[in-house]
């Protein structure tokens, strides 16, 4: 479990973390999403016991982080912003020193280490100094060292950038794999991984809680959730068709590709009586849609309108 | 324990997974080297003691350690280690000891592959080994001082150059505590009592007293108590970076 309580940062006057309090349950995965700058990596940094609240308290698996650090640091696996790790040393010299450090000795260490060895597929590599690998390897070390002593707390600072989409794809699984026991914070620009490992997500910007809700809580903020979008041969015969549904409040047409999108009254279902308007009609439809609402409008329109306010302020 | 120990060993490995153990090592034994039979007039002297040896260690470590020191923290400051290993479950007072230890047991390695010159004056002569021992022991003391100092100003800094520099000046200063060119700066400014406290501090007074052979515990203790001041104050610095 993680918990906040009006934890705050401040760098003169300048306040990277405006009284954040949030609290994350076992079997959780909590995405924490915002623009660069957004206290982000400054919250995940100061739960991890690298940074000193100015103000607040956080606790991990029920330590306070600065009361009781040792207690908090075992029970955490952490992976920094940019997945640090000493470059002069091999891979294997490198997990060997996580473990000793983390107090894993013997046979119940090594089989730690060729656990995560075989879950993040880095046989090829082992014997190799970590300056000498690819991005997506020195990622995936960093990883591995967050995970070595199965911790039941995970805290993970953008854990897939910088890797290739398959390699993505796997440690998203990897993320779900491990979800069901622990409490996992990421931190992500990726909207769709999002979707793809987060049980819950926090939108923070300047600081601040914006939004604390499901995914799809979120996408039913959108104003494309329950839109319906179509792409007919004839456009205007179209557009006349869907001025019969009464439950439509307007429709766009994407210049582009003549993509038709029509945004139901707020509350109601349109896409029935689309369907059955273009039916009446005889609209040839080459393309039917039910849109669930999208994560990154939802994005934008949250985090703009709170840095406007700022400007404003 | 356990924790100092792990970083220890990570720490002396890493010196000898790149070029910079070696480099210094061949380095210092050169210029060691050079200093004793050139400037120390080793042979013209006639004498079998190391004297003209161990009179150009304070400022042989004058550049060398900091050299060694000033990656101490600014380099994991810079490549962003420093997170990682702050965030594993070690006392900061482990890391800061453990990093020290590893420095200073490489610098003590360089010292002790000097040897040969004490098999040479051997040879030579009928050296007194009861001096020879004792200064290696107060070089070996000064050493780990310089390196202190360095892993104070290493923390304080993501820049190993500024580090460097920084370490150099504040080592030359305690070396020559005890010499006018520093006790005069001060009797401008200070009063007596400050002017004689800082004498006391000097380096090379408390170097030279253990080179006589006689090892008095009020040397030991002053270095000793140098390296841990330096120590706690590192611990500080970090302290304070994580609480800015």
């Amino acid at each position: 479990m993680i918990e906040t309580r009006e934890l705050s940062k401040r760098y003169g006057d300048f306040t990277a973390v405006d009284a954040i309090s949030f609290k994350v349950e076992p079997g959780q995965v909590l995405g924490f999403l915002g623009p660069n700058g957004a206290g982000k990596s400054t919250t995940m940094k100061m739960l991890a016991g690298f940074l000193a609240p100015t103000a607040g308290s956080a606790s991990v698996a029920g330590f306070d982080v600065e009361r009781q650090p040792l207690e908090a640091k075992r029970v955490l696996g952490y992976l920094p912003e940019g997945a640090p790790s000493y470059g002069e040393m091999t891979v294997r010299e490198f997990l060997d020193f996580i473990a000793r450090v983390r107090g894993l000795h013997g046979e119940a260490g090594e089989r730690r280490s060729d656990d995560v060895i075989a879950r993040l597929h880095l046989e090829p590599v082992l014997e190799q100094p970590i300056d000498t690998l690819s991005k997506g390897f020195k990622r995936r070390v960093g990883l591995a060292g967050a995970i070595l002593h199965d911790p039941k707390v995970l805290i993970l600072d953008e854990p897939t950038d910088g890797l290739d989409p398959n390699q993505k794809q796997e440690v998203r699984s990897l993320i779900n794999s491990m979800a069901r026991d622990k409490t996992i914070i990421i931190s992500t620009h990726l909207l769709e991984e999002v979707h793809a490992v987060c049980t819950r997500a926090i939108i923070i910007a300047a600081g601040r809680i914006l939004a604390d809700a499901t995914p799809a809580e979120l996408e039913a903020r959108s104003r494309y959730h329950q839109a319906v979008s179509l792409t007919a041969a004839n456009l205007e015969e179209a557009k006349a068709a869907l001025a019969r549904v009464g439950d439509i409040a307007s429709i766009e047409v994407d210049p582009q590709d003549n993509r038709i999108t029509a945004f139901p009254k707020p509350g109601r279902q349109i896409f029935v009586a689309v369907s059955d308007a273009l039916k009446a009609q005889q609209v040839a439809v080459r393309e039917l849609a039910l849109e669930g609402g999208r994560l990154d409008e939802v994005f934008r329109t949250i985090t703009q309108g709170a840095s406007g306010a700022e400007v404003r302020s | 324990m356990s924790g100092t120990m792990t970083i220890y060993r990570r720490e002396l490995r890493s010196y000898f997974a790149t070029p910079v153990a070696y480099v210094f090592i061949v380095i210092f034994l050169l210029l060691s080297g050079a200093f004793t039979f050139y400037l120390g007039g080793f042979y013209e002297r006639g004498q079998a003691d190391l004297q003209p040896f161990f009179t150009f260690h304070p400022w042989l470590y004058l550049f060398l350690v900091p050299a060694v020191s000033m990656r101490l923290w600014a380099e994991e400051r810079k490549s962003g280690t420093i997170e990682l290993l702050l965030t594993l479950p070690v006392t900061m007072w482990q890391a800061v000891v453990g990093k020290f230890l590893a420095a200073w047991t490489f610098i003590a390695l360089a010292l002790a592959l000097t040897f040969p010159i004490w098999l040479t004056v051997n040879y030579l002569g009928d050296p007194d080994n009861g001096v020879i021992a004792a200064s290696y022991l107060g070089s070996l003391l000064m050493a780990g001082a310089f390196l202190a100092i360095g892993s104070c100003l290493s923390a304080a800094t993501r820049n190993q150059v500024v580090a460097f520099i920084l370490t150099v000046v504040v080592c030359f200063v305690l070396l020559l505590a005890g010499y006018p060119l520093v006790l005069e700066a001060i009797g401008a400014i200070a009063p007596q009592g400050v002017v004689d406290a800082v004498a006391g501090l000097s380096f090379l007074t408390h170097f030279e007293s253990i080179g006589k052979g006689v090892i008095d515990l009020r040397d030991l203790i002053y270095f000793v108590l140098m390296i841990l001041f330096w120590l706690y104050a590192t611990a500080i610095v970090i302290d304070m970076k994580k609480a800015a």
